[in-house]
C-alpha cells in the first residue's frame, strides 16, 4: 500500500514537474527576448558608438554619403511629436473616460457603444491611419487648418513658417487620434477603480457632479491617470508608419510646428535597407537603439504606476 | 391614534408625546430597477433628538436615509416614489436642486471614507472649500471648531498636514464626522457609522453622537439593538421594507405594540 | 409657513462650471468619435470602387496596367500571420499558465512586467532585431523572418489574455478536480481546454487581428514582392506593406489599390473583433484595453 501511494504521487509529481518546466520555459522565453533584442542592439550599434560616442546623439547634422551622423533631428521631431499628441490627445482622453465612467453610469446602453466605438478606433492599423492622414488629413490641415494660425499668429515661432500640410502639426494630430483610444482605455479603467464611497464622501457635501470628478475622483485616480498618460507617450514615441506617411521626412530642427520634420521611427523605415557601408548601417541601428532605450524607459514607468493602482498594493499617496 | 398603511393593517408608528418633525416623508418608496426595497414610508423624523432606525439586514434602513439626501438616486437604474419633506419643503419638489438638499443634510457612512490625498485639515474642510471659501484662517478656524465637536482636535492638532488615511479607522470616522458637521448641515445621517470599528472607538463615536444632538437632528441607521437603546431617543423598526413601529425608544424596547417587532427585539430573528 | 431654501439659486457659479464641464466633456466625446467615422467611412467610400473578384485573385500589374489585384499580398499576410501563430501561441499561452498558476514565484512577476513592456513596444525596433537574427545571417528578406517579427507582437497578446481568462476559473473548480485526485497538470491543462477556452480563443484573435495590420517590421524583414511566395526564404508581400507601398505612389490606380486593401484590411479586423465580442460577451472588456 506505502509502496502504491508513494509512487503514485511520484508519477503525479513528475507530471506537474513537466508541466512546470514547460510553461516556466515561456515565461522564461519572454524575459530572454527582451533582454537578447536589447543586447542584439547594442551589439550590432558598437561600431557607431565607438566612432561617434555622444555626440551622436548630440549631432544635428544626418549625412549619410559622408558618414556624418547625428540623430538630434530625430530625437526632437520624436518628442516633439509625442509631445502635441498628448497635449492634444490627453483632454479629449480625460474628458471621454470621465463621460464613460461618471457621466454613462446610468445610459448603460450609451456607455458601452461608446466604448465599443473607442476600441475601434484602437483596433485600426497604423498604415490606415497613415493612409488616411496622407490623403484626408493633410490636404485638411494644409488648407484649412494651418493657414489661418500662419496668418493670425505667424509672429508666434511655433508657427512662423509656411504651412505645407506635411509637418509636425499634422503628425502631432494624428497621433493624437492614435493614443486617444489607449488613454482613454486605460483611464476609464482607473476611475472605474475609485470606489464609490469616495464619490458618495464629496456628493453628501453638497458638491456638484463636476466637483465630485475634480475633488473626489481625480485625486484619487492621479497616479493611474499619470501612468495612463505615459502610456499614450509610448505609444506616440513607438508609432511608425503613420508618422512616416504624413511627417515630410526631411530632418530639421525648427522651432515651426509647421515645417517638416522627421522621427527616429520614420528614419528606421526609411533608411534602414538603403544602408550602403557597414557605419551607416550600425548608426541605423543604434537609432533603434535610442528608440528602445527611449520606450523601455517610458513603459517602465508606466507600467510601474498603472500596476500600481490596478493589480499591485493598494493606492498609496 | 395609530395610522394606516396602505395595506390597511393598523401600524403604532406614533410615540405619545408630541413633537415638532424635522423630515417627514410619505409614502416614501425606492426601488433598484423593479426591486423594490422600500415599500411606502410613513415616519416624521423629530427634530434635535437622535432618531435609530434598525431592522435586519436587507430591511430598507440605508436604503431609507440615502433617500432622504437623494444619495439613492445615483446609484444606477435606482428609483424613489413618494414625498419626503425637509421643514415641510420637498426635497423631491421639481425645482429642488439635489445640492442644496445635501447641503443641509449632512451624511457619514458605514466605512470611513476620508478623501486620501487631502490633509487631515483638508479633510474637515473640504465642504467649506466646495462653497468657495479660501481665507487660510477662516479654514483652520472652521478645522478646529469642527475637529473639536468630532473629539478629534486633541488626536491630530500636531499633525493636519498629515495624509487623512494616516489615522486609525476609529480617529478616520470621526474625521468624516467633522468633515460633514464643517459645512453645519442640519440634519445628520450616520449609516451604521461603528458598523467597522472595535469596541473602543465605538464608545467613542457614541458618546459623540449623544452631545451633537442639540444642535442636529440625527438619524442614525443600526443593526445593533443595544446601540439604539443606549443611544437614540426615538427608534424605528424596519423589515422587509416597511416601517413596522416607531415609539420612543424605552417604551418600543419595553413594551413594543407589534409581535414582529418583539420577536425581533427578543432575538427571535434577525 | 414655508420657506423655499432647496430652491435652485444661490451658488450660480458652481451652477454654471457644472454646465460648463460637462458640455466640455460632451464636446470631447464628440471630437474622439468624428475621425473614427471620418477613417471608416472615408475607407469604404475610396475603397469599395476598387473591389471585385479580380481584385482578390490576381496579381499586381504596373502602373497604368488596368485588371491588377492584390493576391499576392493576401496571400503572403496569410502565409506569415499563420506561421506566426503557430509560433506565438505555444509560447504565449505557457507564459499565461505559467502568470494564473504561479503567481506568486519571483519569474512570474519579473515575466509578466516584461510581458507588459513588450506589448507595448516599438514594432519597429522588433524588426530590426529580427533583421539581425535572421535576415542577415540568411541574406534574404524573407516569410520565414516576417513571420518571426509578428509571433514577437502576438506573444503578449496571448500571455495576457490566457492569464486573464484563466484567473477568473472558479477556484473551487480547480479545488474541486483536486480534491479527486486528480494531478494538478491535468488540473490545469483541463480548466485551460474546458473554461479556458473561449479566452484562449479570444487571445488568438486578438493577436491575429493585431499582427495582421502590422507594418513596420514587416518592411525589415519581409520586404515585398509582386508574386506569389514560392519559398518561406524569399521576399513576401503583405497587405500592410501593400497599402503603405501603394498608398505612398504617385499613381492614381496604385492609390486606388491601396484604398481597396485598406477596406479589406478593416473589414478583417472588424469581423475578428466582432467575433470576440460574440464570443466572451462583456467578459473581457478590460482586457482589450491592456493590449
Amino acid at each position: 500500500m506505502a509502496n502504491l501511494s508513494k509512487s503514485s504521487r511520484r508519477a503525479r509529481s513528475r507530471g506537474d514537474v513537466v508541466l512546470r518546466s514547460l510553461v516556466a520555459t515561456a515565461a522564461i522565453g519572454i524575459v530572454a527576448l527582451l533582454l537578447v533584442l536589447g543586447a542584439e542592439l547594442v551589439n550590432n550599434s558598437g561600431l557607431s558608438l565607438t566612432t561617434y560616442g555622444l555626440g551622436f546623439l548630440t549631432g544635428t547634422v544626418w549625412d549619410p554619403v559622408h558618414l556624418v551622423f547625428g540623430a538630434l533631428p530625430f530625437i526632437y521631431g520624436t518628442l516633439l511629436t509625442s509631445g502635441l499628441a498628448l497635449l492634444i490627445g490627453l483632454p479629449i482622453s480625460l474628458g471621454v473616460a470621465i463621460f464613460l465612467s461618471e457621466k454613462a453610469r446610468n445610459r448603460r446602453g450609451m456607455g458601452s457603444l461608446l466604448g465599443a466605438l473607442v476600441e475601434l478606433l484602437a483596433a485600426v492599423p497604423s498604415v490606415i491611419y497613415g493612409l488616411w492622414g496622407l490623403f484626408f488629413l493633410v490636404p485638411v490641415m494644409k488648407n484649412y487648418v494651418e493657414p489661418p494660425l500662419h496668418s493670425y499668429m505667424g509672429f508666434l515661432p511655433i508657427f512662423g513658417t509656411t504651412p505645407i500640410g506635411t509637418d509636425f502639426l499634422t503628425a502631432g494630430v494624428i497621433l493624437a487620434i492614435m493614443i486617444i483610444p489607449t488613454v482613454t482605455a486605460v483611464s476609464r479603467d482607473i476611475l472605474n477603480a475609485v470606489p464609490n464611497s469616495q464619490r458618495e464622501a464629496m456628493y453628501s457635501l453638497g458638491a456638484t457632479d463636476w466637483e465630485v470628478t475634480r475633488k473626489a475622483v481625480l485625486p484619487y485616480a492621479r497616479s493611474g491617470i499619470f501612468g495612463a498618460t505615459i502610456l499614450g507617450l509610448g505609444r506616440a514615441v513607438g508609432e511608425t508608419m503613420a508618422v512616416t506617411m504624413v511627417i515630410g521626412n526631411a530632418p530639421s530642427i525648427s522651432a515651426s510646428l509647421l515645417s517638416e520634420g522627421y522621427t527616429l521611427t520614420s528614419l528606421i523605415v526609411n533608411q534602414f535597407n538603403e544602408t550602403t557601408s557597414s557605419l551607416y548601417a550600425s548608426a541605423m541601428v543604434e537609432i533603434g537603439l535610442i528608440l528602445f532605450a527611449l520606450a523601455l524607459a517610458i513603459n517602465f514607468f508606466a507600467r510601474v504606476l498603472v500596476w500600481r493602482m490596478t493589480r499591485g498594493a493598494r493606492f498609496r499617496i | 391614534m395609530g395610522y394606516q398603511t396602505q395595506e390597511g393593517d393598523e401600524v403604532s408608528a406614533r410615540p405619545a408625546a408630541e413633537y415638532s418633525a424635522k423630515i417627514e416623508t410619505r409614502g416614501l418608496k425606492a426601488s433598484f430597477g423593479s426591486n423594490m426595497v422600500l415599500k411606502g414610508i410613513d415616519l416624521r423624523i423629530p427634530a434635535n433628538r437622535i432618531t435609530a432606525v434598525m431592522g435586519p439586514s436587507g430591511c430598507g434602513k440605508t436604503t431609507f436615509i440615502r433617500c432622504l439626501n437623494r444619495l439613492h438616486e445615483l446609484t444606477p437604474g435606482a428609483s424613489v416614489e413618494g414625498v419626503a419633506l425637509l421643514d415641510g419643503e420637498d426635497i423631491y419638489g421639481k425645482d429642488v436642486d439635489p445640492v442644496s438638499v445635501r447641503r443641509r443634510i449632512g451624511m457619514v457612512f458605514q466605512k470611513p471614507n476620508p478623501f486620501p490625498t487631502m490633509s487631515i485639515l483638508d479633510n474637515a474642510v473640504a465642504g467649506l472649500t466646495l462653497n468657495g471659501v479660501k481665507d487660510k484662517r477662516t479654514l483652520r478656524q472652521a478645522a478646529e471648531r469642527s475637529l473639536r465637536g468630532a473629539y478629534l482636535w486633541d488626536e491630530v492638532r500636531d499633525k493636519l498636514g498629515n495624509s487623512g488615511a494616516s489615522l486609525s479607522g476609529g480617529q478616520q470616522q470621526r474625521l468624516c464626522i467633522a468633515r460633514a458637521l464643517a459645512v453645519e448641515p442640519e440634519v445628520l445621517l450616520m449609516d451604521e457609522p461603528c458598523s467597522a470599528l472595535d469596541p473602543t472607538a465605538t464608545a467613542k463615536i457614541e458618546e459623540l453622537i449623544t452631545t451633537l444632538k442639540n444642535e442636529y437632528t440625527i438619524v442614525l441607521v443600526t443593526h445593533n439593538m443595544q446601540q439604539a437603546s443606549r443611544v437614540a431617543d426615538y427608534t424605528a423598526f424596519f423589515y422587509l421594507g416597511k416601517l413596522i413601529e416607531f415609539d420612543e425608544t424605552a417604551r418600543l424596547f419595553e413594551n413594543p405594540r407589534q409581535e414582529l417587532t418583539e420577536r425581533y427585539i427578543t432575538g427571535k430573528f434577525g | 409657513m414655508t420657506t423655499y431654501r432647496l430652491r435652485k439659486g444661490g451658488s450660480t457659479w458652481r451652477r454654471y462650471v457644472d454646465r460648463i464641464m460637462t458640455g466640455l466633456i460632451l464636446l470631447a466625446v464628440a471630437i474622439a468619435v468624428i475621425p473614427l467615422i471620418l477613417i471608416v467611412g472615408d475607407v469604404a467610400y475610396q475603397g469599395i470602387p476598387a473591389i471585385n473578384l479580380g481584385f482578390l485573385t490576381s496579381l499586381p500589374t504596373p502602373p497604368g496596367t488596368p485588371g491588377g489585384g492584390i493576391a499576392n499580398a493576401i496571400v503572403g499576410s496569410a502565409l506569415m500571420v499563420g506561421l506566426a501563430t503557430l509560433i506565438a501561441v505555444p509560447i504565449g499561452v505557457g507564459a499565461g499558465i505559467y502568470f494564473s498558476e504561479w503567481p506568486e514565484s519571483r519569474l512570474s512577476l519579473v515575466s509578466s512586467f516584461t510581458n507588459d513592456v513588450l506589448a507595448e513596444f516599438p514594432t519597429i525596433t522588433l524588426g530590426i532585431f529580427v533583421y539581425i537574427i535572421i535576415v542577415a545571417p540568411t541574406r534574404t528578406f524573407s516569410a520565414l523572418a516576417g513571420a518571426a517579427a509578428l509571433a514577437i507582437v502576438m506573444v503578449p497578446i496571448i500571455a495576457r489574455t490566457t492569464e486573464e481568462s484563466l484567473k477568473i476559473v472558479p477556484v473551487s473548480l480547480r479545488e474541486a478536480s483536486m480534491a479527486l485526485g486528480i494531478p494538478r497538470w491535468k488540473t490545469v491543462l483541463k480548466v485551460v481546454i474546458s473554461t479556458g477556452r473561449a479566452g484562449l480563443a479570444t487571445g488568438i484573435l486578438l493577436s491575429v487581428a493585431r499582427a495582421a495590420g502590422e507594418t513596420a517590421p514587416l518592411i525589415l524583414t519581409a520586404l515585398y514582392s509582386n508574386y506569389i511566395p514560392k519559398s518561406l526564404l524569399q521576399p513576401t508581400g503583405s497587405i500592410p506593406y501593400l497599402i503603405y507601398y501603394y498608398g505612398s505612389s504617385p499613381f492614381t490606380d496604385w492609390i486606388t489599390t491601396a484604398w481597396g486593401a485598406a477596406l479589406l484590411l478593416v473589414a478583417f479586423m472588424l469581423v475578428l473583433n466582432l467575433s470576440v465580442k460574440l464570443l466572451i460577451g462583456r467578459k473581457f472588456a478590460g482586457v482589450r484595453a491592456e493590449i
